[in-house]
C-alpha cells in the first residue's frame, strides 16, 4: 500500500537553517545536514530545503549545500526558492536533490514548467501554490512570498500547471500558514480532487488530528510541517503511531 | 571492486554514487564502452523521459554495448524500463535486453505513484536480509508488469514488477538510493552478487 508521506520543512539561509531549531541530541541546530539526517532517522518520508537567501552568493552555498545532504541522507528530498530558469534545476539536481519546487517564477513564466518536465521529466517538478481565500475573491494564487495577489484561482491554476507537466503540487494556505488551527481542508479537497497528480497539504498543522484529517478529509497524499516538528510540539514517530490507529496508511 | 555507474546524462548518477560511498564504495561515472567493459559490476540508473534517455545512450552507442555485457547489472527505476523491449512512453523502442513491455498506470489513483511503497513475494538474493512488506521510495507513471522475470512486486492498485532479473541483469523500479535502511542492504547485496 501506497503510505502517506509526512514531509519536514527547512528553510535555509546561507547554507544555515533558520527559525532556530532545538534539539537535545544535535551538535550543531543550524547545520541542514545534521538535522535532514536527525529527521530521517525519526522516520520523516521526505524533506523539503527552501532557500531563503537573496544574493548570488547564497545559492552557490545551496548547491553546495544539496550536495552535502544528499551525501549523508537517504530518503528523498526536494529543494526550492530563487529557481528561476531551466539551468538552475540543472545544478540542483546534478547535485542530488530529487525533486524541485517552482513558486514565483512558475506564475511568471508558465512555460518554465513545461521546460522542466521536458527536459528532467515530472517527477522531478513540484509546482508550490500559495492560496488565499477572502469572500470577495474566493481562493486566489499569490506570488512573491504571498505578497501580491494574482489572477489564478487556485483550482485552475492547479489544473493548468499540471496540463504543464507539474508531477506534484504543494499547497500552502496562508490562512492557516503558523495558526495551528489545522490544514485549510476545503481548498485541499477540492485541489486533490482536481487534479491527477500528488497533493501535499501545508500550513496550519498543530496537532496530530490535523494530519489525519489533511489524510483522510481532503485526501492529501503528503503533508508538511516545519516549526511544529523543529520545535518538537509533535514527534514524528508519535505522529505515525497515531496515524496508523486511526487507519491511515504510514510507513513504519 | 571495480564498480561502474553508467553515466549517461540522463540519471540521477550523483545520488547512486553517494549511496555507494555510504556502504565504504567508490564507484567511477562513465559513459567509455572499454570502462563499462572493464567493470566488475555495473550500475544503470535513470530518471527522466525513456526517449530522450535512449536517444542519450544511442548518441554514445551504449545501446549497442549495454546488451552484450556479462557482469552483474542493476538498472534503477527508468534504467530498470529501458533493459525491457518497448515502453509506451513515447512509443519507444528501449535496449531490447528482457523482452517485457512498459505501460502507463491506468487508475484511478494519483500519477506519478510517488512515495513509500511494500515490497513483496521477495525472490533474489537481492532482498537477502529483508522482510516481506519491507518500503521503499516510488517515483514513476509506467511500469512493468508482472512477469516470469519478477523477482519482487509492489501494488499500486495492480501487483507490478517491483524488481526484475534476467541473467545477469538486475533491476530494482524503486530507488534504493533513496529507500532508508532496506534501500542499503538491497544494494550491499548487489555488490555481494
Amino acid at each position: 500500500m501506497l503510505t502517506k508521506r509526512i514531509i519536514p520543512c527547512l528553510d535555509i539561509k546561507d547554507g544555515r537553517c533558520v527559525k532556530g531549531v532545538q534539539f537535545e541530541n544535535i551538535r550543531d541546530a543550524g547545520d541542514p545536514v545534521e538535522l535532514a539526517k536527525w529527521y530521517s532517522q525519526q522516520g520523516a518520508d521526505e524533506l523539503v530545503f527552501l532557500d531563503i537567501t537573496a544574493t548570488n552568493e547564497g545559492r552557490k552555498t545551496f548547491a553546495e549545500l544539496v550536495r552535502n545532504i544528499a551525501r549523508h541522507i537517504d530518503i528523498p528530498f526536494t529543494v526550492g526558492g530563487g529557481i528561476g530558469e531551466v539551468a538552475d534545476v540543472e545544478v540542483l539536481l546534478q547535485n542530488g536533490a530529487d525533486k524541485v519546487s517552482i513558486n514565483s517564477s512558475a506564475i511568471k513564466n508558465p512555460q518554465l514548467v513545461e521546460e522542466l518536465a521536458k527536459h528532467f521529466g515530472s517527477q522531478c517538478v513540484t509546482v508550490a501554490i500559495d492560496t488565499k481565500y477572502t469572500e470577495a475573491t474566493g481562493w486566489k494564487v499569490y506570488t512573491r512570498a504571498g505578497t501580491i495577489e494574482t489572477e489564478h484561482s487556485t483550482i485552475d491554476w492547479a489544473r493548468k500547471v499540471v496540463e504543464l507537466g507539474a508531477g506534484e503540487i504543494l499547497l500552502t494556505s496562508m490562512n492557516n500558514d503558523g495558526t495551528k488551527a489545522g490544514f485549510a481542508l476545503d481548498i485541499t479537497a477540492d485541489v486533490a480532487q482536481a487534479v491527477t497528480v500528488p497533493v501535499i497539504a501545508s500550513g496550519g498543522a498543530g496537532t496530530m488530528q490535523h494530519f489525519a484529517d489533511a489524510f483522510q478529509v481532503a485526501n492529501a497524499d503528503a503533508a508538511l510541517a516545519a516549526s511544529l516538528f523543529h520545535f518538537r510540539e509533535l514527534e514524528i514517530p508519535n505522529l505515525k503511531q497515531y496515524l496508523k490507529t486511526q487507519g491511515v496508511d504510514v510507513r513504519i | 571492486m571495480n564498480l561502474v555507474i553508467v553515466d549517461y546524462k540522463a540519471g540521477n548518477v550523483q545520488s547512486v554514487q553517494f549511496a555507494l560511498e555510504r556502504l565504504g564504495v567508490q564507484a567511477t561515472l562513465s559513459a567509455d564502452a572499454e570502462t563499462i567493459k572493464a567493470a566488475d559490476k555495473v550500475i544503470f540508473p535513470g530518471v527522466g523521459q525513456a526517449a530522450s534517455a535512449m536517444a542519450q545512450l544511442k548518441a554514445r552507442n551504449l545501446d549497442k554495448l549495454l546488451p552484450t555485457l556479462e557482469q552483474p547489472f542493476f538498472g534503477v527505476c527508468l534504467g530498470m524500463q529501458l533493459l525491457c523491449q518497448h515502453s509506451e512512453e513515447g512509443d519507444t523502442e528501449l535496449l531490447n535486453i528482457i523482452p517485457l513491455s512498459v505501460k502507463h498506470f491506468e487508475t484511478e489513483l494519483k500519477v506519478p505513484h510517488m512515495g513509500w511503497n511494500q515490497l513483496e513475494n521477495l525472490q533474489s538474493p537481492l532482498f537477502e536480509g529483508l522482510q516481506e512488506q519491507e518500503y521503499a521510495y516510488y517515483v514513476h507513471s509506467y511500469y512493468v508488469p508482472l512477469s516470469e522475470f519478477t523477482i519482487a512486486q509492489t501494488s499500486y492498485p495492480e501487483p507490478f514488477s517491483a524488481a526484475l532479473n534476467y541473467k545477469n541483469f538486475y533491476a530494482a523500479q524503486f530507488h534504493p538510493e533513496k529507500s532508508g535502511a532496506a534501500g542499503s542492504q538491497i544494494l550491499k547485496n548487489f555488490l555481494a552478487l
